[in-house]
């Protein structure tokens, strides 16, 4: 599994996206993202060839990487299956930018390390093809094409919290492994852990 | 407070919260599925601590590609069985002895009143029928579960929903709730908590109830709740003691003062079965008014519609007659338990002469995983919850929601059909 040791590379690194624009609409939802056919494996670089592939057969040829996402509301609704940004960020997109985010997907998001943001003002104006940069800082998205810059609705500062900290597993690992007390890590040999299956 | 502003000051130890707090909650019940928690298994092992919070209070329970549909789904399932076997998992759940986990969970007396659920799987709203708070989050969000039993969650506004009137003959909780999400839509609800309220209520098995509350997130919804009553502490108590399980539970309820973000009526009297066309569940409308489109499979079964009220519904109407020349139909009763007892009933009987295809305990087509996807231009008319592009099968596939009453006539008749039209024939009415 990659997603994981990579995710506070990508998170700490990314703090400013810069990209050409996939426009989606209302309603994204994750068997389109990505079809449960495709859930017999977590493998993110499979997961990636069968992005949006109900949506859009050629969207996973087309992707550069870098590229951003923007879609109107409910990004993300149905199901719970993380595969969903998973195979976002595995693809190769940036940020996706929408209206407004189904709540699991927008929790798992975090999670795995893709960045998201809610942007209406610029959601509204852009178009395919445009290019938009994300500050994921201090908030800010930027349609250069479009030549209009509006705040993105800011993270609640526990969430700033799990995203500083490059995601869920790095921020429990900290907490529960170097929080015990006398500082003395529980298990510091996790990362070693053999995934047999991997 | 609302029942789920309750239900999570009391697990995170505050004596009050308000919609927009975040707490800390701690969790009664943590589950997931052959497709989550191999992940989640993953991202628990990088959290780097070595033994769950509680083996007793974590379900792992194969559902969706079991059994094995292929070799990589063994391998998911191989790592879900190794994990609850080096974890000591008190409840892992073997196929032929399992089901799906939202109907499985709560038959099998591990779900009570002012719980707090979480389940790696979005239909895990489904249990807040009983009166708990439940709600489904992903693998990284379940891993943190089972490493510490608790979760940061944002207390939601709730959606007050108040039905009013007895439900006619065909009209059911899958009804009531395809109304809610066509006038709401497929996020009006989102970030929010549904309570279903009202006097219909007091009509409703806890079958529908389940129906009511599993179709939560089909409108954006974070968890939908029932406030408990007669029925429910019945129901749980009959299931704790079949288990031999003995659980206290404190049955809340919302105070008269309660603010609620919205509240919808619904007047179910006037009510007519309802039909979710392609493909949002929000495109719902009178079955009168899609009747006699021509479909190809018929799917009774999923965490929606596949408990006994819904089967004893569909043999009845199938009792003495045969399924459409031209009609494919699945019947999955979602447990293992479900299955003996329709066995028992003859149920299984009726649904096998009838030229049904009956398997059982498993989510089957409802994900379009495998046992009756969907090829290119193909229609299926199905008791589960989502009719998205692709959800079944092929993106060009197209699905109709329904009760199960609507499925059973319309894989007699081969056409979308109202109940009413078809005379029932057998001994099981």
């Amino acid at each position: 599994m990659s997603e994981m040791s990579e995710m506070s590379d990508t998170t700490a690194a990314l703090n400013s996206i810069r990209g050409k624009v996939h426009r989606l609409g209302a309603n994204v939802d994750t068997d389109v993202i990505i079809p449960a056919r495709y859930l017999n494996t977590t493998d993110p670089a499979e997961l990636a060839k069968h992005c949006m592939e109900d949506l859009d057969p050629t969207f996973a040829l087309r992707v550069q990487k870098g590229d951003i996402i923007v879609a109107d509301d409910n990004f993300g609704s149905g199901s719970s299956r993380e595969h969903a940004p998973v195979s976002i960020k595995a693809v190769g997109i940036g940020c996706v930018v929408a209206s407004t985010f189904a709540r699991i997907f927008y929790r798992n998001s975090i999670n795995v390390g893709l960045p998201i943001v809610e942007c209406r003002e610029i959601v509204e104006i852009t178009t395919e093809g445009d290019e938009v940069e994300v500050d994921l800082v201090n908030g800010t998205v930027r349609n250069l094409t479009k030549g209009v810059t509006a705040q993105a609705v800011p993270f609640p500062e526990f969430m700033r919290n799990i995203i500083e900290a490059g995601g869920l597993v790095p921020y429990l690992r900290h907490k529960l492994t170097a929080g015990n007390g006398d500082g003395v890590p529980i298990r510091q040999e996790a990362d070693e852990v053999d995934l047999a299956h991997d | 407070m609302t029942i789920t502003e309750k239900i999570l000051a009391r697990h995170s130890s505050k004596d009050s919260v308000r919609p927009g707090d975040l707490v800390m909650s701690k969790v009664d019940l943590a589950m997931a599925n052959d497709i989550t928690a191999p992940m989640a298994i993953d991202a628990f092992r990088k959290i780097g601590v070595p033994k769950v919070w509680d083996h007793d209070r974590i379900a792992l329970v194969p559902s969706h590609f079991v059994p094995a549909k292929d070799i990589a789904s063994a391998s998911l399932g191989m790592r879900m069985r190794t994990f609850a076997h080096e974890q000591d998992i008190t409840h892992f759940y073997e196929i032929g002895r399992a089901g799906i986990e939202h109907i499985l969970l709560p038959e099998d007396g591990l779900v009570a009143p002012g719980d707090v659920i979480i389940g790696a799987d979005s239909h895990s709203c489904t249990y807040g029928a009983l009166g708990c708070f439940s709600t489904g989050v992903g693998s990284t969000d379940l891993a943190g579960v089972l490493a510490t039993g608790e979760i940061w969650l944002r207390v939601p506004e709730t959606l007050r929903i108040v039905y009013s009137g007895k439900p006619g003959k065909w009209v059911v909780g899958k009804d009531m709730i395809l109304k809610v999400i066509s006038d709401i839509g497929d996020d009006g609800a989102l970030y929010m908590a549904m309570e279903h309220t009202g006097d219909t209520i007091a009509h409703l098995s806890m079958e529908s109830r389940l129906t009511l509350t599993n179709m939560a997130i089909e409108g954006g919804a974070k968890s939908g709740i029932v406030p408990p009553d007669e029925v429910t502490i019945g129901y749980v108590n009959h299931r704790q003691e079949v288990h031999g399980r003995q659980r206290p539970f404190e049955a809340l309820v919302s105070d008269p003062d309660a603010r609620f973000a919205r509240t919808l009526e619904v007047d179910v009297a006037a009510l007519e079965p309802m039909v979710a066309q392609p493909s949002l569940p929000s495109r719902a409308v009178p079955v009168s008014e899609v009747e006699g489109q021509e479909v190809d499979q018929v799917f009774i079964g999923s965490c929606t519609n596949a408990r006994m009220e819904d089967l004893r519904t569909a043999a009845a109407m199938l009792d003495g007659r045969k399924v459409a020349s031209n009609i494919r139909l699945i019947v999955i009763p979602a447990t293992q338990d479900l299955y003996q007892q329709a066995l028992h009933e003859g149920l299984i009987q009726v649904f096998a002469d009838a030229g049904a295809a009956v398997a059982a305990g498993v989510c089957g087509p409802c994900l379009g995983g495998y046992m009756g996807v969907l090829g290119p231009g193909e229609r299926c008319l199905s008791t589960s919850n989502r009719n998205y592009r692709g959800r079944m099968g092929h993106r060009d596939a197209d699905v109709w929601l329904a009760n199960p009453a609507v499925a059973a006539a319309t894989a007699i008749t081969g056409r979308i059909t109202h109940p009413d039209s078809i005379v029932p024939m057998g001994a099981l009415v």
